[in-house]
């Protein structure tokens, strides 16, 4: 027998893996992610840092001292935590959108990941997971912030974590099926500016949703970010939470429907 | 190794794989020959579980496919026609991070690295970028990463396409060597030396069908006349009306070459002497003129 040219240990031996159980596969991905984003670790947790101390600092502080109290809040509370909610979203969007979408066209990632024993949905659920997990990282940073301006004053403010997450899941579904349905970058400026920017207005962020016409109070209550800002605030200033389920089902409800349509949609688009 | 039946694909009213069968046993090189857009591509994916075919049976590494075309990658090398290497990473990671989509650990990944890149040629690649490589060193390295899991079938997407010679027949070196430790590879190519030169069978395609299957040699000696003899040069028309087209048991005219096909060649190089004009090329028939035969020479895209 020849000896292998790239053999393992033993030439019998072919075909080494498969060993990660179904529901973990996902995992594959996110690390690829990880290690992608520990390359630039650096700068980018300064941008999670430098960009909410600018607009809290700013908007807070500055914006804050005209305010009144909102509900017993300074501005500056208010705004920190609907903050948190947004840069969520933000982040956990961005991923999906511009980052997936150059992992799935420009760069081919996805296409060369279904070559080993993954399946679409590994890939979806991991990118949806990774934006998750990028939505909560933004979030804990402006908690971080928020606690260093003395914001934040009790440790059951970290509750809102998990909320955080659910909050960037939700968004990432989202991202990801309209990355699933665009041919260019150009969709995404689109659902920016058109979708995601609205929804912050109306979502409780800058200021409480009673400020709203009862109409589109009525509609506000259908937007995942209002659940998330109401719930969130909550949870980091200990104002009373409403309806805790409600707020959550929501979260989790747009999030597991969004992931699953992305899915469907991705598989549509690469296994044609 | 691979049994491909009664494969059937539409797109829309495109029929652009039509009734393909092929079987390629375990330890041979099987090459789908065929113009773009013959259905080579699809019929590759059909095989791979990456494309659900309306109709047919295919069996890839004793596992059925779709259905448990998961489950059959694992044994299973690919080598696409688009370079699908990760920019993010360094020649080394891609190794690594490949690897892992395969549920291998970090250490039996890391343990693949060198002897991959030796295999490649690339060692002291290990820690250069991607958009560093020359684009012979990314089909190299990609070759390299479809080997990560130490396949037992290789499918190759046209996997020499846009090297130069060099960078081509060290690809084809490498081939040899992992044919050589009894591995079976399924490519498409279009270029004929490749698929003479690598395969152990050879099926043209066209219009979404196999119109011919056999070992490379047999196709040549059936298909075509041993030899080829092309004219051009002023006055070809002319020439080629009176000796090269009564002389050659098969002659066209393409452009302004004629191409004669004939077995026996010297009645009409006769007719060649004292017309300092044409210029004559004789060689023996190769798999590209079996090809241009059956599929024709009209341009395709």
């Amino acid at each position: 027998m020849t000896e292998a040219v790239v053999a393992t240990t033993q030439n019998t031996e072919h075909g080494t893996g498969h060993r990660t159980a179904t529901r973990w596969r996902f995992l594959h991905v996110v690390h690829r992610n990880f290690l992608v984003w520990r390359k630039l670790i650096g700068s980018a947790l300064v941008g999670h840092l430098a960009d909410p101390l600018i607009w809290l600092v700013g908007l807070g502080f500055g914006l804050g001292s005209l305010m009144p109290s909102i509900g017993g809040l300074s501005y500056i509370a208010f705004l920190g935590s609907g903050m948190l909610c947004y840069s969520a979203m933000n982040s956990a969007s961005f991923e999906g959108l511009w980052s997936a979408f150059t992992r799935l066209k420009m760069q081919r990632t996805w296409e060369s990941i279904l070559h080993a024993p993954m399946t679409v949905t590994d890939i979806v659920v991991g990118e949806w997971m990774w934006a998750g997990l990028k939505g909560t990282l933004s979030g804990a940073a402006i908690l971080l912030v928020m606690t260093l301006l003395g914001i934040v004053k009790s440790a059951a403010a970290l509750w809102v974590l998990p909320v955080v997450l659910l909050v960037g899941l939700a968004f990432a579904g989202l991202a990801l099926i309209v990355t699933a349905l665009a041919k260019s970058y150009d969709l995404f400026t689109y659902y920016f500016s058109l979708i995601l920017m609205p929804m912050t207005l109306v979502s409780g962020v800058f200021f409480p949703i009673d400020q709203l016409p009862k109409a589109m109070q009525v509609i506000a209550q259908f937007l995942p970010l209002v659940h998330a800002t109401t719930l969130g605030r909550a949870l980091v200033v200990g104002t009373p939470p409403g309806n805790i389920a409600l707020h959550i089902i929501v979260l989790l409800v747009y999030a597991l429907a969004t992931v699953t349509i992305a899915s469907k949609l991705v598989e549509r688009r690469l296994m044609r | 190794m691979l049994h491909v039946q009664n494969l059937h694909k539409r797109y829309g009213s495109l029929e652009v794989v039509r009734d393909v069968g092929f079987h390629v046993p375990a330890g041979h090189c099987f090459g789908l020959l065929g113009p773009n857009g013959a259905g080579k591509t699809t019929t590759l994916r059909c095989c791979l579980g990456l494309t659900r075919p309306d109709s047919g049976d295919i069996t890839l590494a004793g596992l059925p496919v779709p259905l448990r075309a998961r489950e059959a990658r694992v044994r299973v090398g690919v080598v696409p026609q688009f370079d699908t290497l990760d920019p993010d990473f360094t020649v080394a990671e891609n190794l690594v991070v490949f690897g892992r989509y395969f549920g291998m650990s970090r250490r039996e990944c890391e343990a693949r690295v060198q002897p991959l890149l030796e295999f490649a040629g690339l060692s002291d690649k290990a820690e250069a970028k991607i958009e560093a490589l020359s684009g012979g060193m990314k089909r190299r390295l990609t070759l390299a990463r479809a080997m990560v899991n130490n396949p037992q079938i290789l499918f190759m997407d046209e996997p020499t396409t846009g090297l130069d010679p060099q960078a081509r027949h060290l690809v084809w070196d490498r081939l040899k060597a992992l044919l050589t430790e009894g591995r079976t590879i399924v490519l498409t190519t279009h270029f004929m030396d490749e698929a003479q030169r690598l395969c152990n069978r050879v099926a043209i395609m066209d219009h979404g069908s196999i119109i011919t299957e056999s070992e490379p040699r047999t196709l040549i000696d059936r298909e075509i006349e041993a030899v080829v003899i092309e004219v051009y040069g002023e006055g070809v028309e002319v020439w080629f009306e009176a000796h090269g087209k009564p002389l050659s048991d098969r002659a066209e005219l393409a452009g302004d070459t004629a191409f004669c096909y004939l077995n026996d060649p010297d009645p009409l190089m006769k007719t060649l002497e004292g017309q300092p004009e044409l210029r004559a090329l004789r060689r023996s028939a190769n798999l590209e003129d079996v090809f241009l035969k059956l599929t024709g020479r009209d341009l395709r895209d």
